[in-house]
């Protein structure tokens, strides 16, 4: 049993507040679209507000693009698309390279304004999101002249206007996985930025205008579904790249039925972190934590469902539990900052009502001691044990720092409990054996496996699911496919 | 002498009194689960040359019988999925052996089925038997030409390899109901999956021949499951079924293309668009990793370099 009760753990050490400046970066009261290298109101005048999750205090107005606005988009990207897809490559990677250098020179304002928007913890935007965005561009820049040698034959074409939907969990990371691989084969782009997190690509157009790129190259269309949906439906989009939820997803496969469009899903998952009873338990706890709990479980990779080797349940949950007494939440631009903000009031709502489904249908719910911010969206880390995988909690994404703990006995029994989902995008092993992590390894259907760790990201690595976690790969080699006519 | 004549009379008189041999028809049944069943649903329906006479009644397969078929096909995928490649390569190259030497029933199956002359059918054959070969010596070299190693910017050893998806079901082509349908279903099998395949429906009878092939050819029961009957009955169940992971729509038209695309969707199965094809023309390796999923396995290495010692 734990020697120490939560409380006394999380107060034997206090830490001074270490904040972060947040006057580096300045944002504007409002922002409009970014159509044909220019910043634009929306056809129909509306706007909407962006908060941040962490204060709820209005961020800036943002224009929100409808139809018309897609459609102007389109066109623009079209026009573009002509002297953009006939420059030479090395042309294209030298644009793509300064995008890569100007975002590493303001990586720290970036990091700010992500955290701002976001609700995630400086920690996270400044040591993970930030490097990895920059690496993107870096990695497929230097694809734009290599692309003969990508494997998919000499002079493979790009396919056109790429359409490209992205997520609020990594808003400036996921715009980079869609947006450097197209740019590198030649292809142009309309990116609609979520809801909640428009600002990063703001950011990011400006970026863009810095770097030189040519008008209409990028264009970026913060709003909601419908303007999604209006972009996955334009005619005139030749490609569609979606990260998000496996219910939209499923909707935008029906909706591109019957066409030519080329389609990329990056959807949810529900992924097993399988932990063997001769693992080193300490970094096992580390990678259960980073697994679960990085970027407040808002991650489609997260391991949220823990499955351990009945012979060291007791053990590794004593130790979880007292290492989830040390994680710190609260102000997201604090450096000691653990555990952030839900990115909205509906995500927190979703959560909140997945974990009472749980409590109802008889798991055991347990979180450290934690006091939660009075203003702002706030979700306690969350253990649920006795779990079946009958539970809900066992089935759904919850897309929050909730973490399912089942056990087994054999590894036989581990991989049919893992391969039991409808998703297949991760999954973590920890063991001593390396012949049983190779063996396990090749039978758990997911399309990324982490052994000994866990949240691992590079460019160069093929990311991407098996069955309702969607189709394609993004990153690597791999990644160009989605952008090339192959 | 004189009577010689006579003699050759008698003989066409007694040759035209005999009974003329009759044929044996043959009782064309589905491949499924490596056995031949009729329909479950007892249907059959009628199958001509290109001229409209008769060739045979081919089963009419029911959508019980394209369940019965997935649920063999799934039972066969973890089997032939783990076989080693150097294995599939090598039953792959059998069914080529067995086809070569029933290559005269293929020629005239296909000559009849597609109202081509003899040479033109043989040609047809020639390829499909050629094909098996090309994609038997696929079976272990796709991993390497499309997995491998990524170089990752951290002290991690991180490999990608692909994986069958699962169980495809594959609508063969209409028009070419030899060479089309080996050129679609090779490949879904080489890679490791299993397949559920809805034969021409005009030109199903070559496609039962290989199923008999197949049985023959080491080809474990259930990893292909051969079905006759109407494409557009068939392929809905299978379009929509939770338990498939992929479809092949070469065999269909553009509205039924479009409908059982969306029907896919439902399980977000991966899915090959109908386009033209010149089936004779050696394919590259587009329907081999249209099935494939990539796997990325990521493993610590230490930092023993990185923190300076040399070893």
């Amino acid at each position: 049993m734990a020697s120490a009760t939560p409380s006394a753990t999380a107060s034997a050490f206090e830490y001074a507040p270490a904040p972060e400046s947040r006057s580096v970066v300045d944002i504007a009261p409002s922002y409009g679209l970014f159509i044909d290298g220019e910043f634009t109101e929306a056809a129909d005048g509306k706007v909407f507000k962006t908060v941040s999750p962490s204060t709820e205090e209005v961020l800036s107005e943002i224009a929100r693009a409808g139809e018309a606005d897609v459609d102007r988009a389109v066109k623009a990207a079209r026009r573009a698309f002509e002297k953009w897809s006939a420059l030479p490559g090395s042309e294209r990677a030298k644009y793509l390279f300064r995008i890569a250098r100007i975002i590493q020179e303001r990586s720290r304002e970036l990091a700010v304004l992500e955290t701002l928007d976001n609700g995630k913890p400086i920690k996270e935007t400044r040591d993970a999101d930030l490097p990895l965005v920059a690496a993107h561009f870096f990695y497929y820049a230097g694809w734009a002249d290599k692309l003969d040698h990508a494997g998919f034959g000499a002079n493979p074409r790009p396919l056109g206007v790429a359409g490209q939907v992205i997520p609020w969990n990594f808003p400036l990371l996921m715009l980079a996985w869609k947006i450097a691989p197209a740019l590198a084969t030649g292809n142009t782009v309309v990116l609609k930025p979520a809801e909640t997190t428009p600002l990063s690509a703001l950011f990011f157009a400006d970026i863009c205008r810095q770097a030189g790129l040519p008008k209409g190259v990028v264009n970026i269309l913060p709003g909601y579904g419908d303007a999604g949906a209006a972009l996955v439906e334009h005619p005139d989009v030749n490609k569609v790249a979606f990260t998000g939820s496996t219910a939209v997803g499923k909707a935008i496969a029906r909706q591109v039925a019957g066409t030519a469009k080329k389609v990329t899903l990056e959807l949810g998952g529900k992924g097993a972190n399988i932990v063997f009873d001769d693992a080193p338990i300490d970094q096992a706890v580390e990678g259960i934590v980073t697994g679960i709990f990085f970027n407040q479980g808002q991650v489609c990779c997260a391991g949220s469902r823990l499955l351990v080797q009945e012979s060291i349940h007791d053990e590794l949950l004593d130790s979880l539990k007292r290492r989830l007494s040390t994680l710190r939440l609260g102000d997201p631009l604090d450096k000691n900052t653990d555990i952030g903000a839900i990115n909205s009031a509906e995500q927190l709502a979703r959560i909140s009502s997945l974990v009472e489904q749980g409590e109802a249908e008889g798991a055991e719910r347990w979180s450290p001691s934690c006091e939660l911010p009075s203003s702002g969206y706030w979700f306690a880390p969350t253990l649920f044990t006795n779990v079946t995988q009958a539970h809900t909690v066992a089935r759904d994404e919850i897309f929050g720092p909730v973490l399912s703990v089942l056990t087994f006995r054999t590894p036989d029994e581990a991989v049919a409990k893992a391969n039991n989902s409808q998703y297949g995008l991760s999954a973590g092993i920890w063991t001593e054996k390396g012949s049983r992590i190779l063996a396990v390894a090749s039978k758990l259907r997911a399309g990324v496996i982490w052994s000994n760790t866990f949240n691992k990201f590079d460019p160069t690595s093929p990311f991407g699911g098996y069955k309702e976690s969607g189709y394609g790969r993004e990153g690597g080699r791999h990644g160009l496919e989605a952008y090339l006519d192959v | 002498m004189s009577d010689k004549p006579k003699n050759t009379e008698k003989a066409k008189q007694a040759e035209q009194a005999a009974p003329r041999r009759l044929s044996v028809f043959k009782t064309y049944k589905l491949y499924v689960g490596g056995k031949f069943p009729r329909s479950e649903s007892g249907r059959v329906y009628e199958v001509t040359d290109s001229k409209g006479t008769w060739l045979a009644n081919a089963p009419r397969a029911s959508r019980k019988d394209a369940r019965d078929a997935v649920v063999a096909a799934r039972k066969a995928f973890g089997g032939w999925s783990g076989a080693t490649a150097y294995n599939r390569g090598q039953v792959l190259y059998r069914v080529a052996e067995m086809l070569e030497g029933r290559r005269d029933q293929f020629v005239r199956e296909v000559s009849e089925a597609e109202g081509l002359s003899k040479s033109r059918a043989a040609a047809q054959v020639d390829a499909a038997i050629d094909r098996w070969v090309w994609y038997a010596g696929w079976t272990d070299k796709i991993a390497q030409v499309v997995g491998g190693g990524n170089p990752v910017a951290g002290p991690y050893f991180n490999l990608s390899s692909p994986e069958p998806t699962g169980v495809v079901t594959v609508l063969a082509p209409q028009e070419s109901s030899f060479l089309g349908l080996v050129s679609v279903l090779a490949p879904v099998i080489a890679t490791g999956n299993t397949a559920v395949v809805i034969a021409s429906e005009r030109s199903p009878l070559p496609a039962l021949s290989l199923g008999e092939v197949l049985a023959t050819s080491d080809v474990p029961g259930g990893v292909v499951n051969i079905l006759t009957g109407g494409t557009a009955e068939i392929a809905a169940p299978l379009a929509a079924h939770q338990d498939v992971n992929a479809i092949d729509l070469a065999g269909a038209d553009e509205a039924l293309a479009k409908e059982l695309e969306i029907a896919a969707a439902d399980n977000l199965k991966r899915v090959v668009r109908p386009q033209p094809v010149d089936y004779f023309a050696t394919p590259g390796t587009d329907r081999l990793t249209a099935f494939l999923e990539t796997k990325t396995v990521w493993h610590p290495t230490g930092a023993l370099g990185a923190s300076g010692s040399s070893y």
